[in-house]
């Protein structure tokens, strides 16, 4: 018997293999293909203060091995998910994670403070690092103060597990994710969406309604791969890995990078069974390599 | 209990019904839950390294007592080329059953049902399920020209069958909103029911709304997931933007900001 259990500060997963916020919905979509207790825990849709109809349509375009995304945040506030989506996945026997987003730093504060009510959310993701939304989002992200800022303030009112979401769009991705560090993340999560673009040549017109947009799936994963590995070396607290993963043979290249716990995104809407797949190829490997523990992978890249 | 599926199908059948379109029919070895029309599956596109997401096609016909299913895929781009040239005895991997159906026409309704492009499939399954009197019945196929027409002749016995051709070459010269049965007296229906094109459903919607008829349609938005969790293929409507995957595809046109 192998185990899968590993822990990302003080809160334990059954296994490594979550999904990524913006691709799981709440937990109930996919809950109609699989039981949501085979995984780890799922990192709900981005959530805000109040309703955001998010961008206009067209918000997706196919790209070689990936997609482009300009969402924009759609949802109806922290309301009426404490009301109407909370009760409904409550008992679900797996981490359920929010996704915090805000547009002034007064915005993340007021959303945490009633996450921090829900007793069955273990833990926040702070997401600084949507590329969709005009104010913000990225606009936290991409600078050293910026994180700092929101990291230290959100970190005042929320005392349980805070995860801080990274862009990868910066030129030195270690610098921020030490300065959250330094304000008291307790873990950080990367990579978010690269900003991108496409266009239609035919009808000289973007194929995004916002012209640019995130991009994801497994065109990024080397890079978000490299990131994951150097933010691990740079950093003390535990690393969420997130970027085109697709298989199992690539969650366990992010553990082995030094992720504690990986979240699997786009290729959901390839195969709804992805997540699944990946947990039992991640129990067949730790078999095949008479390994007893999954934590026995987080960081045991070989150089 | 899971209610929808991802699994790998053989393919039974794939013939050419015109140029453009083709009948893909597909068997399972287990059973199929029930399915109505305006439901969909995402196939997978194989061997196609450019491209990655799945491509939604509206179920056609169901056959549960031989587990089959049957869509008709209409060539637009890379993707609906790449599922034309699947070869019979091969595998499809679909995601399935998605979306809603078709509010059902009680047993005194007079219904039209509308078709254009790829849109004919959901139409046609509507006619079949409908359960009505053919003479109750009548659906209306749009069409560049006769050539782009598919014949839909088994379907007399469920409907009376109307063309519209923008050339002339088959059925009354026009769109479908200029046909005689939609012009004539759009008022004698209790209910229409369309599918394809955007710009054809949104001339039929400002019809029906006009002669205030009751009146859905069913939309193709691009998507990505298809299941309700990447909130890309959002329509606005009067209840906020909602997913043409999950919430739809079937819209009533009141619903809809058009
Ligand atoms: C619910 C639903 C049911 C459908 N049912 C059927 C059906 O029964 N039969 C059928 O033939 N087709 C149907 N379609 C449309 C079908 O999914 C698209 O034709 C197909 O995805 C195109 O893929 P492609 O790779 O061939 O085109 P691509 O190479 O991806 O695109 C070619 C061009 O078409 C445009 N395009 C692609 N998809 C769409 C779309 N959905 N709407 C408008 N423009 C688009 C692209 O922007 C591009 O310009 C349905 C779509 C939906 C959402
Ligand atoms: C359609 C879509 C919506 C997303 N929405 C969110 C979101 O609300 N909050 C967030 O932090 N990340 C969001 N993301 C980013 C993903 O969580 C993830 O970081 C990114 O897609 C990279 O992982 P992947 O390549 O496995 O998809 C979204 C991504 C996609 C494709
Ligand atoms: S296609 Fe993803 S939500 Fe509809």
């Amino acid at each position: 018997m192998v185990d899968l259990k590993v822990k990302l500060h003080d809160i334990e997963f059954k296994n490594p293999v979550t999904l990524a916020s913006g691709t799981c919905g709440f937990a109930r979509e996919t809950a109609e293909f699989f039981e949501p207790g085979l995984l780890g825990g799922y990192f709900l849709k981005g959530t805000t203060l109040k309703n955001r109809d998010g961008n206009n349509y067209p918000r997706m375009a196919e790209t070689p091995s990936g997609m482009l995304n300009a969402v924009g945040l759609q949802n109806k506030g922290i309301d009426y998910f404490i009301e109407n989506i909370y009760p409904e996945i409550v008992d679900y026997d797996t981490q359920l994670i929010i996704n915090v987003n805000g547009s002034t730093v007064e915005d993340y504060i007021a959303l945490t403070e009633k996450v921090n009510e829900l007793d069955k959310i273990n833990a926040i993701e702070l997401n600084i690092s949507c590329p969709n939304v005009k104010e913000g989002g990225m606009a936290f992200g991409v600078s050293c103060p910026g994180a700092e800022m929101v990291t230290r303030e959100v970190r005042r009112v929320y005392d349980k597990t805070m995860i801080v979401k990274l862009s990868p769009n910066v030129t030195n991705i270690t610098e921020i994710a030490k300065a959250v560090e330094g304000q008291g993340a307790d873990a950080v999560s990367l990579v978010n969406t690269f900003l991108g673009m496409a266009i239609d040549a035919e009808k000289r017109e973007p194929l995004l309604s916002t012209i640019t947009g995130g991009l994801s799936g497994p065109a990024i994963k080397p890079i978000a791969l490299r990131m994951v590995w150097q933010v691990a070396n740079a950093v003390k607290i535990p690393v969420v890995g997130i970027g085109g993963i697709m298989t199992a043979a690539d969650a366990i290249e992010f553990m082995l990078a030094g992720a504690s716990v990986v979240q699997v995104g786009t290729a959901i809407f390839k195969d709804p069974m992805i997540p699944v797949k990946i947990v039992e190829g991640i129990e067949d490997y730790l078999k095949r390599h008479n390994m007893q523990s999954a934590s026995e992978l987080i960081g045991a890249l070989q150089v | 209990m899971p209610k929808k599926f991802v699994k790998e199908f053989n393919v039974i059948e794939n013939s050419a019904l015109n140029a453009t379109n083709f009948l893909i029919k597909v068997q399972s070895d287990t059973e199929f839950p029930v399915i109505k029309p305006g439901q969909f599956v995402n196939i997978e596109v194989k061997e196609a390294q450019e491209i990655f997401l799945r491509r939604p096609f509206s179920i056609f016909e169901v056959d549960y007592e031989n587990n089959v299913i049957s869509m008709i895929v209409k060539i637009l781009g890379r993707g609906s080329r790449k599922l034309t040239e699947v070869k019979v005895g091969s595998k499809l991997s679909m995601v399935y059953p998605l979306g809603k159906t078709f509010t059902y026409p009680s047993s005194d309704d007079k219904i039209l049902l509308i078709g254009g492009g790829s849109g004919v499939a959901p139409m046609l399954f509507l006619a079949k399920e409908s359960g009505l009197p053919v003479e109750n019945v009548d659906i209306l196929l749009g069409a560049r020209s006769k050539e782009d027409h598919i014949n839909v002749d088994s379907y007399k016995k469920y409907a009376n069958l109307h063309y519209a051709s923008e050339d002339g070459s088959l059925g009354e010269k026009g769109f479908v909103t200029q046909h005689s049965v939609f012009t004539n007296n759009l008022n004698s229906y209790t209910k229409i029911y369309a599918c394809g094109p955007d710009g054809m459903m949104r001339a039929i919607a400002k019809e029906a709304k006009a002669a205030n008829v009751f009146c859905e349609v069913s939309l193709e938005n691009l998507m990505a997931c298809g299941f309700g969790v990447c909130l890309c293929c959002i329509e606005p409507t009067t209840k906020g933007n909602l997913c043409v995957c999950t919430d739809g595809p079937v819209f009533n046109i009141n619903d809809l900001k058009w």
